[in-house]
């Protein structure tokens, strides 16, 4: 894919990057913030809350959603920084390639963690 | 010149023979400073005191040609547009424009900017090419259209934009910030019709997606010409053609000129020099 | 005829030497490290969170593993470093697509450039991110 589509993609993915780790940063780590409003848990990374998103068709669509946006958003940036040092012709491809593995590798590992998760609300249970 | 020195002003140069020396190395001398004497007269001043064979481009020196591109205390300037006294030291160091090869002491080669500059098409792009050799009658052009792209068209290729970015400093891939800005010159040109053409090589690796509004080519230009803002205007007409909502417009027509009653107080159009008479 | 010109192209250092110049340079540097460094956690946090997939006990012990207080203060300024990274790519979007660099001008001298015009945007994100952390400072170590 050519650099305008992949930059588009990228500035894409940042505005939902924007908008759902902005919801997962304040959920999970402003959460005293959170308390003085009277929302939130006081202890969010506690096994019954991180159970209970689990079981969330809400968060587990937008867990998926974030790992795969956060994912391409990080990995086409480090690709241009790579590219900015001027690889030779080889070293582009081994770069562009790889990347491209682990950035699906990852994905895919995130989403079957995602789904997997003991009472995770996914199709197959 | 008259004018009595007003001080002495040390001059750090830093020079580079080809074929003798391995590396660039810096040089110190010491000059007279006179009242008005930018930083070529001081290099002018210095081959005549001291350093009869220092070598450097320039030639207009009143900021016009763009020859005299050059890393002046650590900020490309043109020598000529440059005032001792505006820097604020006694010390001056002088060294070739960086991103650039140094064919000799001062002179940067600046052969792949211009190769680049070619490649992204800096003409007018038009079917009626009969029309363009051989011009009839005017292509039609509002000054609000060409309010468009004036700004970009100051541009004198001096390369100080290229030796500040930081892209350029890596990756000789990039376009860089002349070409680029010239191509978006092009491109919104009311009488251009090559944003096709240009497309195809803007949408690469070597295109605008390089930049990253670092800023430093539109600080440094020298012309006011901000080529930071032509790159960022050209990644939106190009985001906004992949997604298909770029207007599409033609090339600005032939047109007659006005007719009409004709004010007496102006001059005749002076006799054609190119085409048939 | 083989070049006898000397290379001079600046390299890394050029990346990084902002020294004398202006303040959208040191936006684009910490914006960049800031990335790698978001990019470096985020990978590490899938694989601590994925341990959710195998059970309560492995969730407790990875939990565990990154409770002490070098993980809470790494933890906190991977949250500055977003922090700063999601204002200054809003402010990024809004340049880049052209939308904060102004339409083009008559250049007179002395001139205005985009880099200028965009300055109290790059001071607005600036101080935002700094209330921003500093806020999230209090919330993680102070408030908890």
């Amino acid at each position: 894919m050519r650099d305008r589509t992949l930059w588009t993609w990228h500035i894409g993915a940042g505005l939902v990057i924007l908008v759902l780790l902005g919801l997962h940063m304040t959920i999970m780590h402003l959460n005293a913030t959170l308390g003085l409003v009277g929302v939130g848990s006081d202890e969010p990374i506690a096994w019954e809350n991180v159970a209970a998103r689990a079981g969330s068709i809400f968060f587990t669509v937008t867990y998926v959603l974030l790992l795969g946006a956060a994912l391409f958003h990080g990995f086409y940036g480090f690709r241009n920084i790579l590219m900015e040092l001027s690889p030779g012709r080889t070293l582009r491809t081994i770069i562009n390639v790889g990347l491209s593995l682990v950035g699906v590798a990852l994905f895919v590992f995130g989403t079957w963690a995602a789904l997997a998760a003991p009472g995770a609300a996914s199709m197959g249970g | 010149m008259t004018d009595a020195a007003v001080k002495q002003v040390t001059f750090h140069v830093r020079r580079f023979e080809p074929g003798v020396d391995r590396a660039p190395h810096w040089e110190s001398h010491a000059i007279p400073l006179t009242p008005g004497m930018t930083v070529l007269d001081g290099l002018w001043k210095l081959k005549e005191l001291s350093a009869p064979s220092l070598a450097w481009r320039s030639s207009c020196r009143m900021g016009i040609c763009g020859s005299c591109g050059m890393l002046i205390n650590g900020r490309p300037r043109l020598a000529c547009n440059t005032q001792i006294s505006e820097l604020g030291t006694d010390v001056v160091a002088v060294a070739p424009l960086p991103n650039f090869a140094i064919i000799k002491d001062l002179v940067p080669d600046l052969r792949p900017m211009f190769e680049t500059h070619r490649e992204l098409m800096p003409y007018l792009i038009r079917d009626d090419v009969a029309e363009q050799d051989d011009p009839t009658l005017e292509y039609w052009q509002s000054p609000h259209e060409l309010e468009h792209y004036l700004q970009f068209s100051y541009c004198i290729k001096c390369g100080c934009c290229m030796a500040a970015c930081p892209t350029v400093a890596t990756d000789p891939q990039y376009a860089g910030p002349m070409p680029l800005g010239q191509a978006q010159r092009y491109n919104t040109d009311s009488r251009d019709g090559g944003f096709a053409e240009r497309k195809e090589v803007l949408s690469g690796g070597s295109g605008p997606w390089r930049c990253h509004f670092a800023g430093e080519c539109s600080q440094v230009c020298p012309k006011g010409v901000d080529p930071a803002k032509a790159i960022q205007l050209m990644k939106r007409e190009l985001v906004s053609d992949l997604l298909r909502m770029r207007k599409r417009r033609d090339p600005a027509p032939v047109v007659q000129p006005p007719k009409g009653p004709r004010r007496e107080e102006i001059p005749a159009a002076p006799p054609r020099t190119a085409g048939e008479a | 005829m083989a070049s006898r010109a000397h290379p001079n192209r600046l390299g890394i250092k050029g990346w990084v030497a902002g020294g004398r110049w202006g303040f959208a340079r040191y936006m684009y540097t910490l914006h960049r490290l800031t990335g790698l460094g978001l990019l470096a956690y985020f990978v590490m946090h899938i694989f601590v969170t994925s341990t959710r997939a195998i059970g309560p006990e492995s969730w407790e012990q990875a939990m565990e593993i990154v409770s002490g207080p070098l993980f809470a203060f790494g933890e906190y300024l991977v949250f500055a470093a977003f922090v700063f990274h999601a204002l200054n790519g809003i402010r990024l979007g809004a340049i880049e697509l052209g939308f904060a660099v102004g339409v083009p001008i008559e250049p007179v001298y002395p001139y205005e450039t985009s880099v200028g015009r965009t300055q109290r945007l790059a001071k607005a994100v600036l101080m935002i991110a700094f209330v921003v952390a500093v806020w999230g400072g209090l919330d993680f170590f102070i408030w908890k």
